[in-house]
């Protein structure tokens, strides 16, 4: 790196700290009957861990470090897969009123 | 790929996690939003997977973990959702510690030097305990959620508490981060222990916290540590030096923090007194200071009369409503009142079910329209002219000692269904709420009392309106 360098530590704070007012921001306009909805999708958002479990899995060896990660990433997919698909079970409940005729 | 396009991506995912939270402001968008959190996992995950040198395992274990997430999300039954969130709670903090196990075990698979920088071992250490206390907190409000109080005292709703709780709990602590600091002090050859210790340590206390919390405190807690699983995330996050984990866990600790505020807000708690626990425990027996009251009460014809000739009901369903899953024979009677001309809402209090949410979930699951749904705000004015106020399970939520100086629930927000012209209430018994408290609303000369199972009551007022 050339000019000046700053501690990695620092430039993930200051990211870190954006995002939690980003956070605060948009999580304060979710409307109130939605915070159910709200849970499970921050559930699938957090198993983006995932990441570094695959990281961790996929060091090309077959070590304790490895397998620490594969069972992460068995762990952490249950939640992305379980975490998107019953948000969208739950959203798909959420409808309008139909037209009289649609029901019974 | 190059490490820039590859933190260029994460950056791409990363907004797309935000405008999935930013789609659930309305149910119309909501969605979509959710399309598009799929869509930042699968650029994070595809991406992570083109730079890494072995990936079978990882397509393994996603194969794996994804299948057993996929059928839960199936078979789950929207009553069942605390629990689900609970344990998924869990798994993030479990897959938390594994990782930063990992990470201490050859941290050059994470491009991280070895020995580890002391800077890397303090995030090591912050990300590892939040994670494991996530999840051995997250196991016991599973059990305590999922009823299992019988098998196993820990999972007992009643708080578990004991004399010297709040000290063996400091002092847990303390140890925790001393073998915290030895694991960041240590020699490169010697971390394990510490860290291992330290981990035992968090498992432990995550237990301990969690235990002398009551049933009726569960909202609070899920929210909780729905935000501890995300500040998880994110200390792993720092010590990967990964901005993409950094945001989502920022995201979600935030969302869950949130969460928490309003969740206490509903019930005039404060965010301390809950954490400290032991709520719920006594109380129910020693206010039993009401002398026997005479009530009036009616059979399901009676009601079924009163609600078809009124102009405007409002329904309050509680979470006794949801254990009875008389939620479609709800449907189906205000269906029918419908068709009579009655305008029929719903009035939701932020607590009504076990989790933030909850009862908008299981009113959207009958196929309520969620435009009949109101939340407290924004109905609570629309009580006194409304010609009845029919409370379906409910309890302390409509406790008008709520708004009487002096009673242990003053303050707390209610939905003023003592306003409405009449009020019908059903329950099973007299018994009390949660909070333990007798509610005056019940000897109302307006109200009547229609007791028996929800869903029976419902179905026999759905026959008798004809």
């Amino acid at each position: 790196m050339h000019g000046i360098t700053v501690d990695p530590i620092i430039t993930n704070l200051t990211i870190f700290v954006l995002a939690i007012f980003v956070g605060y921001h948009v999580v304060w306009n979710v409307t109130p009957a939605l915070h159910t909805p709200l849970m499970s999708v921050t559930n699938a958002i957090s198993s983006v861990i995932l990441v570094g479990a695959i990281l961790a899995a996929g060091s090309g060896r077959l070590d304790t470090g490895s397998l620490l990660g594969a069972a992460a990433v068995a762990l952490a997919a249950v939640n992305t897969f379980g975490g998107f698909l019953v948000t969208e079970r739950m959203l798909e409940m959420f409808k309008k009123k139909e037209p009289k005729e649609k029901r019974r | 790929m190059s490490s820039n396009q590859v933190a260029l991506l994460y950056l791409v995912a990363s907004v797309l996690f935000i405008l999935a939270l930013k789609g659930l402001s309305h149910p119309l968008s909501a969605r979509k939003g959710n399309r598009f959190g799929i869509v930042g996992m699968v650029i994070a995950v595809a991406v992570t997977l083109a730079i890494t040198h072995s990936i079978h395992m990882a397509l393994g274990a996603i194969a794996v973990g994804g299948l057993i997430g996929w059928f839960v999300a199936r078979r789950v039954e929207m009553t069942q959702m605390p629990e689900l969130v609970a344990a998924m709670h869990s798994l993030v903090g479990l897959a938390a510690v594994l990782i930063a196990g990992a990470v201490v075990y050859n941290p050059s698979a994470f491009s991280i030097p070895d020995p580890i920088p002391a800077g890397n071992r303090v995030e090591l250490f912050i990300g590892t305990f939040v994670g494991a206390m996530t999840f051995s907190g997250s196991i016991i409000a599973f059990g305590k959620l999922a009823g299992l109080g019988k098998s196993f005292r820990l999972f007992s709703s009643a708080p578990v508490v004991f004399t010297g709780q709040r000290l063996v709990n400091l002092l847990m602590a303390i140890a925790m981060v001393g073998l915290g600091l030895a694991f960041v002090l240590a020699a490169p050859d010697a971390q394990m222990p510490p860290f291992a210790a330290m981990t035992a340590m968090a498992f432990v206390l995550g237990v301990l916290i969690i235990i002398p919390i009551g049933g009726a405190d569960m909202p609070v807690v899920i929210s909780m540590l729905n935000s501890y699983s995300g500040w998880a995330a994110s200390g792993i996050g720092f010590s990967l030096n990964n901005p993409l984990l950094i945001v989502a866990g920022a995201l979600v600790g935030s969302s869950g923090a949130i969460l928490s505020y309003i969740m206490c807000k509903a019930m005039n708690r404060s965010f301390f007194s809950v954490i400290l626990g032991g709520f719920g425990a006594a109380e129910g027996a020693a206010t039993g200071t009401a002398e026997q009251r005479s009530v009036r009460s009616g059979s399901p014809e009676d009601v079924a009369f009163l609600l078809g000739n009124a102009e405007s009901v409002i329904i309050v369903p509680g979470y006794g409503l949801a254990v009875a899953r008389a939620q479609h024979a709800v449907k189906e009677m205000a269906q029918k009142l419908t068709e009579k001309g009655v305008t029929v809402r719903y009035a939701i209090h932020p607590v009504a079910g076990r989790m933030p949410g909850h009862m908008n979930v299981l009113l959207a699951e009958a196929e309520v329209p969620y435009d009949q749904v109101l939340e407290m705000d924004e109905i609570n004015s629309d009580f006194g002219t409304s010609d009845i106020a029919f409370v379906l399970g409910a309890n302390d939520v409509v406790n008008p000692l709520a708004e009487e100086k002096g009673s242990p629930i003053y303050g707390m927000p209610i939905l003023e269904a003592h306003k409405a012209r009449t009020v019908v209430v059903n329950k099973r018994s007299m018994a009390s709420g949660y909070a333990g408290i007798d509610n005056p609303l019940f000897y109302m000369d307006k109200t009547m009392m229609v007791f028996g199972d929800a869903k029976k009551v419902v179905e026999d007022i759905v026959k008798a309106i004809d």
